[in-house]
């Protein structure tokens, strides 16, 4: 093994640890466990009365598109901070970067608000 | 700085026509636009193709992440002219069914964009960011009918399997990164220089394994029977071209720019995708009765015989695989035009049994189809023949016999299904029941490739020495 491959051991270490300790947690609790099953223990816990709807009710798609947009703001300041951080040092290329990337996202932007999709109507 | 972005003019234009574009038509009639934007979108990559077209030299931009040469011009042009051919033709038929949509127009741009990128990249990021753009885009237009279960079920189909594909890419570009320690193409030449390590080469075979799925070659195309046969006809008849050229051109790229020191190592990987894509797309292209999954396993298999000029390691190889997509791209362009126009009552149709006998009800387009099935088959002297008499001397050049023999016999089994189709339409026995009702830039599309395959017998249009160029300009 060459220098450069030992040098990424200890990662490989790590993997086998973290796959290894995931299989002996999850085989403990099947070997180890007391299991003693009886219809109240295995029916679905809920508080006060019986459940009485399905879980898996539809949502509305506004919901998914207003956590998309704020994925992509969320991500515009990831970039933001280290940029207003680092501003003093970075050249004009840096700043004009920085420009672009927000005109390109309020473009994004513009439309999606023109489209109707942040309408809750 | 003003040199890097004289360098990448091409893209920028495009980029910001996108944009205007999107800006313009969300603030006025929005889909009312559409078809104006259409033809708009489809005059700005032709503008760009003849502007692309007149550069000369090479020239790399952002510190080596941006190269504009001979092979990028080649690839590019062809993804700007093949793009636009694709959109003017399929402009009625969306409108007909009401799925002309102004963003249609503007995320084709975009994903044109991401290919110019891709087919330009100098750097492994560079590579991944043009391949995100162009995939990205492409998984929206594939569920663009976004009432049908099937074009949905397409879209999120392929952007799943995308996704997995980009993951095996990054897995392979993060592994390159680490033993090379660098994200360069020329870095990494460096790097391959003296005692090979293992890591370099795992990382190598996982991104020809994420770009083979971007290809669709066997064993990586499990997805492309379903996306096409579901996303809409124009969608699919995008798909089967600029795609195809941008990632393959992007192979070539890769393998010369940054490996092309070791071409004994991935020129293995490719002549096995190679072989394997032959057989699949040949063989299992002749149970299918819808003529959209036909086409899905003859993209395979084209795909397979392209992959073969790469597999051969030769500047000659590069030029074969050139023109061959070239040839592939525009017989594409010319059959969807005759898919695009098939229906019956009205109602789109694409199933292989309703051209029964359609040489009776339209003979002029049956014999324009006949010349298309006979090209893809590779029948000579149509234009597909030339395709493929390239690549196979290409392999044989390289003393790789085998492989040429190998794509002789899938091309004899593929013969079968493409000559079904023509024994359909001039000797079926039942009665079929579909209808060509071409729009005129369908027409055109049809009429005007089938008169080019038999046209470019005389000189190719002058495919050759472009290919050449742009061969040379890769690997000199």
């Amino acid at each position: 093994m060459d220098t450069l491959s030992s040098d990424y051991l200890p990662i490989l270490v790590l993997l086998a640890v973290a796959v290894g300790l995931g299989i002996i947690l999850i085989l403990a609790a099947a070997v180890l466990a007391v299991r003693n099953p009886d219809p109240e223990k295995v029916s679905a816990y809920e508080c006060g009365f019986n459940a009485f709807d399905d879980a898996r009710m539809k949502f509305d798609v506004r919901f998914y598109l207003v956590s998309i947009l704020f994925i992509i703001f969320d991500l515009e300041v990831a970039f933001l901070f280290p940029w207003a951080v680092a501003f003093a040092d970075i050249s004009m290329l840096g700043f004009w970067s920085m420009m672009v990337f927000l005109a390109v996202l309020t473009v994004g932007f513009a439309y999606e608000w023109k489209k109707g999709a942040l309408e809750w109507a | 700085m003003t040199q890097d972005l004289t360098t990448i003019l091409p893209e920028l234009l495009l980029a910001l026509y996108a944009m205007g574009a999107l800006m313009l038509a969300v603030y006025t009639v929005k889909d009312g636009m559409t078809g104006f934007l259409t033809w708009a979108t489809a005059a700005v990559m032709v503008a760009l193709a003849v502007l692309i077209g007149t550069r000369e030299g090479s020239a790399t931009a952002f510190g080596g992440l941006f190269t504009d040469d001979a092979f990028a011009r080649f690839a590019k042009v062809t993804i700007l002219l093949s793009a636009a051919a694709v959109l003017v033709m399929s402009q009625s038929f969306m409108a007909k069914r009401g799925i002309a949509r102004f963003e249609y127009p503007v995320l084709i741009s975009l994903s044109v964009v991401g290919m110019m990128a891709m087919v330009s990249a100098g750097d492994l990021m560079a590579l991944y960011m043009g391949l995100e753009l162009q995939s990205l885009a492409l998984y929206v237009v594939a569920s663009i009918q976004r009432d049908s279960l099937r074009s949905t079920e397409a879209g999120l189909k392929y952007f799943v399997l995308g996704a997995l594909s980009s993951g095996l890419l990054l897995y392979g570009a993060s592994l390159v990164y680490g033993y090379a320690g660098t994200t360069l193409f020329s870095g990494i030449t460096t790097a391959l220089q003296g005692e090979l390590p293992v890591g370099l080469i795992f990382g190598l075979v996982f991104m020809l394994s994420g770009l083979a799925f971007k290809i669709s070659a066997a064993p990586f195309h499990m997805w492309t029977p379903d996306v096409y046969e579901g996303a809409p006809t124009p969608v699919t008849a995008f798909f089967a071209t600029a795609p195809k050229v941008a990632a393959m051109a992007l192979i070539g790229r890769l393998t010369w720019d940054a490996f092309g020191g070791i071409p004994g190592q991935w020129a293995q990987v490719l002549a096995a995708l190679s072989v394997v894509s032959m057989f699949v797309g040949a063989v299992a292209a002749i149970g299918q009765k819808d003529i959209k999954r036909l086409m899905a396993y003859s993209s395979i298999a084209h795909m397979g015989f392209a992959l073969m000029g790469l597999a051969a390691g030769t500047a000659y190889g590069v030029q074969a695989m050139l023109i061959y997509m070239a040839i592939y791209v525009t017989m594409n362009i010319g059959t969807f035009a005759f898919i695009l126009s098939l229906q019956k009552d009205g109602v789109p149709v694409s199933d292989i049994e309703g051209l029964n006998q359609f040489a009776k009800r339209s003979p002029g387009k049956a014999l324009a189809v006949l010349i298309l099935m006979f090209s893809l088959a590779g029948v000579p002297p149509m234009l597909g023949f030339f395709g493929k008499f390239y690549v196979l001397k290409a392999a044989v050049d390289a003393g790789m016999t085998w492989l040429a023999v190998a794509g002789v016999v899938a091309s004899v089994i593929g013969a079968f299904y493409y000559l079904r189709v023509v024994y359909y339409m001039y000797f079926g026995t039942t009665e079929g029941q579909s209808q060509s009702r071409s729009s005129p830039m369908e027409a055109v599309a049809l009429f005007g490739v089938a008169f080019v395959i038999l046209a470019a017998v005389l000189n190719l249009f002058g495919l050759e020495p472009a290919a050449m160029a742009a061969a040379q300009a890769l690997i000199g």
